[in-house]
């Protein structure tokens, strides 16, 4: 149980170590982990993403999963986020397609254009 | 973040470093600059873009205008035309674009503002998004009778289906005085098409918490339960982690923020069986009994679950409070028409080229979901009928593209909004496999109760199969608008009475398809 | 017997479909037996006939053994639209059961079912806990081999 004064101590420092995480991590991946995303086989590509991740010793990427944004047909739907920049949503994505997005945008810092579905924020 | 009104995506290749493409990048960001643009505009390096001997080529989004054979001498031209005229250079464009970027729609987003973004397990990431925020608002600074009024203010009305004004159905609750009042989230979603829901929970379930915690507050209730279907495991699960951790930051339990009121949410889950949508059937299966409808009234609000108050409302309906209570009644009614306001979430399946769902302003055209959010009817084929609204919906033909969907607007074509499904079909379909997929699936949740509904559906069934084997004549498909009628006027539930739509609208819109199966023409 | 599933829950009738649930899910057969049905009316106090009644009512139990893996195609008009039909005759010949059946080696029981929320993907299975999305004839054959390998 918590207090309210806790409560907000703790909204505030997470909203700190939102930034922070950012700050601190070159990238932030983010996998759309819904039942749509799960039935296309999101779970591959998170594990392809993590193991691409730890054979290159990459140490300054954050993995996360969320919900689905809502596009069915585009799952599994992986989002790189770099701070100041643009979220590119990649979609339909499988392992070949995880390994190639960690190679290149993260390693490279080039877009993988031809999976890009959206660059919205 | 920083946001930026247009994104220039830089293809690097072999070819184009070949061609100079980093020189000219710094030039062209030289250029943005002089113009004052660099804050506006975001150059991003990428792979190939997939253009062979194109030299430097770039795509502006969302524009999507992509430009190939670049010369550092178009520089000027295109910054001064494209980017401060806003007219693109088409002599230098791609005539075909190069491929359509989806718009997520998230600016316009109240229910479904956090799926697929924030971690839905981790309650952190959502306290981090203003999450709870109404919630210690609504319970240290306002009163129950407020928060109705609010709800009431806000012309929030229910999304499982009737469209009912939340705000009302809450004040026949709120003032009744019992020993205990129950409110219950119906999570059964069972309407075919119909996933709008299951995104709120996977992605967000602690805004749906948060919706129940303040409901519950505003009716007096001191128990809640969400109803969920078996079949959603995910749901289930994630919304078990978020309750837990809500137990565990104080924003369940007893004397909550030390206001004096208790709150415990429990979750039943389902075992199969679509009746159990219905308020009173749901009740009963909370219960653990058979999912038979109760008749009404009682109503629910009155004598619910053990005989106590209760209030039944929709996931989707309830994930619309918190938003109402930071943002007030007037900034909810700045979406969507008069007499619907808020945002609705469509789900579009069927023959589109981009399946999925999109959250819109209440009351956004047919023609518009479709083409914009479900990406325009598959290549090459064209719109032949909607069903709009789920199984218990209305096929609705091309003269009905326009129409708005709200409640409103749907109901002067005999339509209704149902969940917000919309099920796209084109010219290969066949209404009567259609409607026949429609029956059989009546048929196989009528819950036997009543006689209109268990027997209709059986003869409907078998009418539609003859029909389908090429020996139906034109008495089967009068009849079958009888026996619809019938089952409209005399079943127990709203189940049995939801045949008559289908039916209906799929013998006077699409009489054409049924006319060629009959034995004699 | 299923004296861990009762410990969770209250002796009350509200907990029955929880416990039906969690007993199903637990056996090998995925069913509830008429033995279960009486062990479980004797802790709920309950009449066996309303517990019968439950089970009959609901598509996710079965009062009949099934197969390891219960395969769950959705039939409802979206799926169908796009070619449930078509995904169960595929089923229907790889495994070679009908529906409702078990396939000889115990492996799979191949059932229907209405629309699992799962749509802009049809048309769309179960296994279990696990949906499949975007069916094809393909696709079904390496996903159903996938469960041969003991999964
Ligand atoms: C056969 C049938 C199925 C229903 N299924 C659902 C459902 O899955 N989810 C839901 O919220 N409402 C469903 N409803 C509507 C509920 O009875 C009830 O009106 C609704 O939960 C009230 O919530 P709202 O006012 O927030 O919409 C169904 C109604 C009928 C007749
Ligand atoms: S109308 Fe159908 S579902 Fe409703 S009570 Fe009658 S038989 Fe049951
Ligand atoms: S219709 Fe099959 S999952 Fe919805």
């Amino acid at each position: 149980m918590k207090t309210l004064d806790e409560l907000r101590k703790i909204r505030e420092k997470a909203q700190q170590d939102m930034k922070l995480r950012d700050g601190d991590n070159r990238f932030k991946i983010v996998v759309g982990m819904g039942t749509s995303g799960i039935a296309m086989g999101a779970r591959e590509v998170m594990k392809a993403i993590l193991d691409e991740i730890a054979q290159r010793g990459i140490k300054d990427v954050l993995v996360t999963q969320t919900g689905e944004k809502g596009l069915s047909s585009m799952e599994p739907v992986v989002d790189v986020i770099e701070s100041g920049k643009p979220v590119i949503t990649y979609g339909n994505m499988d392992i070949a397609k995880a390994k190639k997005v960690v190679a290149e945008h993260i390693v490279n810092g080039r877009v993988v254009n031809d999976y890009v579905v959206s660059t919205d924020k | 973040m920083k946001f930026y009104r247009s994104h220039i995506l830089i293809g690097i290749d072999d070819t184009s470093l070949a061609a100079g493409v980093k020189e000219f990048e710094a030039l062209l960001l030289s250029e943005l600059e002089k113009n004052k643009l660099a804050d506006e505009i975001n150059i991003l390096e990428t792979g190939t873009l997939g253009l062979f001997g194109t030299g430097v080529s770039m795509t502006v989004f969302p524009d999507q205008v992509t430009y190939v054979n670049l010369k550092i001498e178009d520089i000027p031209e295109i910054v001064a035309e494209h980017f401060l005229k806003g007219r693109p250079v088409s002599r230098l464009a791609l005539k075909a674009p190069l491929k359509k970027h989806y718009d997520f729609n998230y600016k316009n987003r109240i229910v479904l503002e956090n799926s697929g973004k924030i971690n839905p397990e981790d309650i952190n990431d959502y306290l981090a998004a203003g999450g709870y925020e109404a919630w210690e608002k609504a319970l240290l600074n306002m009163k129950p009778e407020q928060i109705v009024n609010e709800v009431k203010a806000s012309g929030l009305r229910g999304r499982g289906g009737a469209g009912f004004p939340t705000g009302l159905k809450w004040s026949f609750t709120a003032p009744i005085q019992a020993p205990q009042k129950l409110f219950v989230i119906n999570a059964d979603e069972g309407e075919p098409g119909t996933f709008k829901d299951r995104l709120i929970m996977e992605g967000d379930p602690h805004k749906l918490l948060e919706g129940v915690m303040i409901s519950s507050y505003a009716v007096g209730a001191t128990k809640a339960y969400i109803y969920i279907r078996g079949e959603y495991k995910l749901c289930i699960t994630r919304l078990e982690i978020a309750i837990k951790d809500a137990y565990e930051y104080g924003l369940l339990g007893k004397n909550i923020f030390e206001s004096g009121f208790d709150l415990d949410i429990f979750i039943k889950i389902g075992a199969g069986a679509y009746v159990c949508g219905e308020e009173t059937a749901l009740i009963e299966s909370m219960e653990g009994n058979r999912g038979n409808p109760r008749s009404k009234p009682p109503f629910p609000g009155v004598e619910g679950a053990w005989k106590l108050p209760t209030v039944v409302n929709n996931v989707e309906t309830i994930a619309n409070v918190p938003g109402i209570i930071t943002k007030g009644a007037e900034w909810f009614t700045g979406y969507g028409p008069d007499g619907c306001s808020g945002t609705k979430v469509y789900t579009i399946m069927g023959d589109v080229n981009l399946p999925g769902l999109c959250e819109v302003d209440m009351g956004t055209s047919l023609r518009t979901i479709i083409d914009e959010f479900g990406g325009g009817i598959i290549e090459g084929h064209q719109f032949k009928a909607a069903l709009v609204g789920g199984a218990a919906g209305v096929f609705l033909p091309l003269e009905r593209l326009d129409v708005n969907m709200d409640y409103n607007s749907l109901r002067e074509y005999a339509a209704v909004l149902g969940s917000g499904a919309v099920l796209v079909m084109d010219e290969r379909t066949d209404i009567v496999e259609m409607l026949y997929s429609v029956i059989r699936f009546f048929r196989h949740e009528s819950c036997g109760k009543c006689s209109p509904c268990a027997n209709g559906n059986e003869m409907l069934y078998q009418l539609i199969s003859k029909i389908r084997k090429g020996e139906g004549t034109q008495e089967d498909l009068d009849n079958m608008v009888v026996i619809a009628d019938t089952m409209f006027h005399t079943s127990f539930c709203a189940l049995g009475q939801s045949l008559v739509m289908p039916v209906k609208s799929a013998l006077e819109h699409f009489r054409a398809d049924f006319l060629k199966r009959l034995k004699i023409k | 017997m299923y004296e861990q599933i009762f410990g969770k829950y209250t002796p009350e009738k509200e907990n029955l479909i929880y416990i039906l649930h969690e007993i199903q899910d637990s056996d090998p057969q995925h069913y509830i037996s008429e033995e279960t049905v009486h062990l479980v009316a004797d802790y709920l106090n309950i009449q066996p006939a309303h517990i019968f009644g439950v089970l009959t009512f609901y598509t996710m139990f079965s009062t009949k053994p099934r197969g390891k893996n219960i395969i769950r195609l959705c039939e409802s008009p979206p799926c169908f639209h796009r070619g449930s039909e078509k995904m169960l005759l595929k089923l229907a010949e790889m495994l070679k059961v009908k529906i409702g059946e078990t396939t000889a080696d115990g492996l799979f029981t191949l059932e229907l079912c209405a629309c699992l929320g799962v749509c802009g993907n049809a048309p769309v299975m179960m296994i279990n806990d696990d949906v499949y999305g975007n069916l094809t004839e393909e696709k079904l054959e390496s996903i159903i081999n996938s469960y041969k390998g003991g999964k």
